[in-house]
């Protein structure tokens, strides 16, 4: 079997107007590969409700993105505060987020729930002070 | 219905794509929660919204809409539609509010979804 292409990304936090960008991009190379409409959009999906949650909760992080022969994995990491409760904030409508955040459009607590409905597979990992890693996989 | 009906039924100004007015759309949805957007839109193609930031053009991106409508007579900055430009998305900008501006094009047959 053929190594996955694997794509990485620094996402910059504190500036939410510029979140985004890696989403971007990765649907821009998925598009290219010639994957289908569907899985396109369910990855980028992912991947952007991740990034605007690096963003707003844990200053940023990377994201990785490997492309298998099964799967697509969305790998996104931070050195952020960390989840104290993560079946809470699983909870759809459950949000720690700033009114700069809702300014903005976001932070109505559907950005967790929305990555698991849009995903096959998603572990959290998450260790308070330390920080959280969110896997997904979607599969092909 | 295509983008140039939606411009004449809301009276809008187009401020990016003109040359893409051709482009079809068969339902809709307003919203300024770009989460809601993210998880409830499946294949609306167009979204109405009093919100005017750069979020709004990402998150039609990622669902592959093809026109973003500002309400109200909101104008994006030069930096939105250059990313609209970019990703091939129609923006305008009507000076009706959301409800109004979703009641006349409901009212002239496009639907939030199929049958709605």
């Amino acid at each position: 079997m053929s190594e996955p292409l694997v794509l990485s990304f620094r996402v910059d936090g504190g500036d939410l107007s510029q979140a985004g960008v890696a989403s971007s991009q990765v649907k821009l190379t998925l598009k290219q590969l010639g994957f289908p409409p569907d899985v396109i959009r369910r990855v980028s999906v992912c991947m952007y409700e991740g990034e605007i949650n690096m963003v707003i909760h844990a200053h940023g992080g990377t994201a990785t993105v490997e492309i298998g022969a099964d799967s697509i994995t969305i790998i996104l990491a931070d050195t952020g505060p960390g989840i104290p409760d993560i079946s809470r904030a699983m909870e759809a409508g459950y949000s720690t987020a700033g009114d700069s955040v809702r300014d903005l459009g976001f932070g109505a607590g559907m950005g967790l729930p929305n990555m698991k409905k849009y995903s096959d597979r998603m572990e959290i990992q998450s260790t308070v002070g330390v920080g959280t890693t969110v896997t997904m996989g979607i599969d092909l | 219905m295509t983008l140039r009906e939606v411009k004449e039924i809301l009276n809008a100004t187009v401020l990016s794509g003109e040359d893409s007015l051709d482009l079809e759309v068969r339902s809709a949805c307003g919203s300024d929660f770009m989460s809601d957007v993210l998880a409830y839109v499946k294949d609306q193609a167009l979204l109405l919204t009093g919100m005017v930031n750069p979020q709004v053009i990402r998150t039609a991106d990622m669902m592959d809409m093809k026109c973003v409508v500002f309400v109200r007579g909101k104008m994006p900055d030069q930096a939105m539609l250059d990313l609209a430009r970019a990703s091939g998305i129609v923006v305008m900008t009507s000076e009706y509010r959301m409800y109004v501006a979703c009641g006349l094009l409901y009212t002239h047959g496009l639907l939030g979804e199929e049958g709605l």
